[in-house]
């Protein structure tokens, strides 16, 4: 292993992480503010210009804010919960390609950290891991509130995990391929290539999934503040509740990126067109989570567990049976 | 709307009421499927984000950007009190007849009182513990003399609690008075300026 790799590699960390979590920053400004124009509100205005800088007034809050660590938490536990939901969601991005490779001074860039083989599968597992911080975090909170949440999220991930990966079988079957690059290239033709046009039905059950992955309305009841409270991160403070924060979002962009990339053609054939078309479609499905918050109710938990066991999970299996042979024969 | 309909709190063909309604809970697996297939595809999922888009679009924002813009309040807004003046000789209105501090159901009115050398009851100190206010209005309306009466004042800011509210807070200033910026109700139970009230004379 040369040390130019590692060079490489460490930068192209720290590009990701700080362009992720600064997007996890403006991400809530936009959240703030889209969700305000749909409900007829003007959202962050006197921070700034237009309250733009209300993102890093946030910040400063919750960098400076005490971390308050309750007197009858599990304290280790109730410590590192936090650390895994946001550390978890940007290694998961190890493996996603943001951009198409570019040549800068003659040296070529790929804009991934690991081209792995297994790489939608090492992404998926990564965001699952994810799960474990709304669970620790609130089974070692000493709170009902969030005792209920955590028992909500074992059920809510497990009941998503299934869909989300019968869903992927299909067009991986028809790719033959785990890495996001191979997907990315299989569907390098054009919009004719795009495999939502071929599997449509495991395009709508892996952006349903991906709804219940992030945690977002009509999902959204791990952490639902109308029934209780804010779920795990009810007693959180200060830049540990940030952490949960930041890899909420960040998931967002990221599951936003897989969605893209494996149905909607990615970066198409690698050029600057297609990479800016890649941005386009992530910004449109980051939109998508902002607007059915808008305009969608919540369903109950025993609601989204029937929907995934016996409506999505059926559909799914079938899609792959379908799929199998149609490509046998 | 006549309100006779809705007074008959019965359920019946003359009354305005009606039942809601609702239909039954699907019990077997198989209806509720079918309800779930129903809602799915019938599009009302669309239907709210179209909505909500529509809205977006028009760009129809109701925010009032609170300390910037204010939104106009009537005349008869119940907030911080007032004591007025006499428009002709600039006197206070208050007689020190002690209605209001016997009438406020928060007790939260103190006055001292005192004979003057002309035999008048002078106020000599009048305060509100608005603290302890809840803008019932009643003072206002017992007062014989309309001289303490709710103004539209509805921003208080104080380092102190006893700040609020002094009579000197109250009072109309003077060169206030004489530039006619003191305002007085219309409608119902006003005064008509210069004329109804008047110093009552010493001697009757
Ligand atoms: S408004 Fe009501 S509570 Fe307030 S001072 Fe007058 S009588 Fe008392
Ligand atoms: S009721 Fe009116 S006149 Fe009487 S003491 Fe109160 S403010 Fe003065």
């Amino acid at each position: 292993m040369d040390m130019a790799f590692i060079i490489e590699t460490i930068v192209k960390i720290v590009v990701i992480l700080l362009v992720f979590s600064a997007l996890a920053g403006l991400g809530t400004y936009f959240e703030r503010k889209v969700l305000a124009f749909m409900q007829r509100r003007l959202g962050p205005m006197h921070v700034g210009p237009f309250g733009l800088l209300q993102v890093a007034a946030d910040g400063i809050k919750l960098f400076t804010k005490e971390d308050i660590i309750p007197q009858n938490v599990v304290k280790p536990i109730f410590k590192i919960a936090p650390v895994i939901t946001a550390a978890t969601a940007f290694m998961a991005a190890a493996a996603i390609p943001f951009w198409p490779q570019f040549t800068v001074f003659g040296y070529t860039v790929h804009p991934i950290v690991a081209d792995v083989n297994i790489g939608i599968l090492y992404v998926l597992g990564m965001m699952a891991i994810g799960l474990y911080g709304p669970l620790l975090g609130g089974m070692a909170s000493a709170n009902k509130f969030s005792l209920i949440s955590a028992a909500r999220s074992a059920a809510v991930f497990i009941s998503y995990e299934v869909v989300s990966g019968l869903s992927l079988l299909a067009p991986l079957m028809m790719v033959g391929s785990l890495s996001l690059i191979d997907i990315n290239n299989y569907q390098a033709g054009g919009i004719g290539n795009w495999i939502v046009w071929s599997q449509p039905v495991a395009f709508i059950l892996f952006w349903i999934a991906a709804f219940a992955e992030t945690g977002r309305t009509p999902f959204h009841l791990i952490a639902n503040d109308h029934e209780i409270i804010d779920g795990f991160g009810t007693e959180y403070s200060g830049m540990r509740w940030g952490l949960f924060f930041i890899g909420e979002y960040a998931n967002m962009f990221f599951i936003s990126f897989v969605i893209a990339i494996i149905f909607l053609g990615g970066f198409g054939d690698g050029s600057i067109a297609g990479a800016f078309q890649l941005l386009l479609k992530v910004s449109f499905f980051f939109f998508f989570f902002l607007w059915t918050r808008a305009a969608w109710p919540d369903v109950r938990p025993d609601q989204l567990m029937w929907l995934c066991w016996k409506v999505l999970m059926p559909i799914a299996v079938i899609n792959v049976v379908i799929t199998g042979f149609v490509m046998m024969f | 709307m006549h309100s006779e309909p809705l007074n008959d709190r019965n359920v019946s063909e003359q009354s305005a009421y009606y039942y809601v309604d609702i239909e039954e809970y699907p019990t077997t697996g198989w209806d509720k499927f079918k309800q779930v297939v129903k809602r799915t595809f019938r599009g009302e999922l669309f239907v709210g984000l179209w909505v909500v888009m529509r809205e977006m679009i028009k760009f129809d924002i109701h925010t009032v950007q609170y300390p910037k813009e204010k939104l106009p309040i009537g005349p008869r807004y119940r907030a911080v009190h007032k004591l007025l003046r006499l428009w002709e000789s600039g006197y206070e209105r208050c007689i020190g007849c002690g209605l209001c501090e016997k009438i406020c159901i928060s007790d939260c009115i103190r006055m001292d009182t005192k004979i003057d050398e002309n035999s008048r009851k002078e106020v000599t100190e009048y305060s509100i513990n608005l603290g302890r206010c809840i803008f019932c209005g009643y003072c206002a309306e017992v007062c014989p003399e309309l001289a303490i009466v709710h103004g539209q004042r509805y921003e208080n800011g104080s380092e102190q609690r006893a700040h609020f509210v002094i009579k000197d807070d109250m009072l109309t200033p003077l060169d206030f008075l004489t530039s006619g910026q003191q305002a007085e109700y219309p409608g119902f139970g006003s005064i008509t300026p210069n004329e109804s009230v008047t110093k009552t004379p010493l001697a009757y």
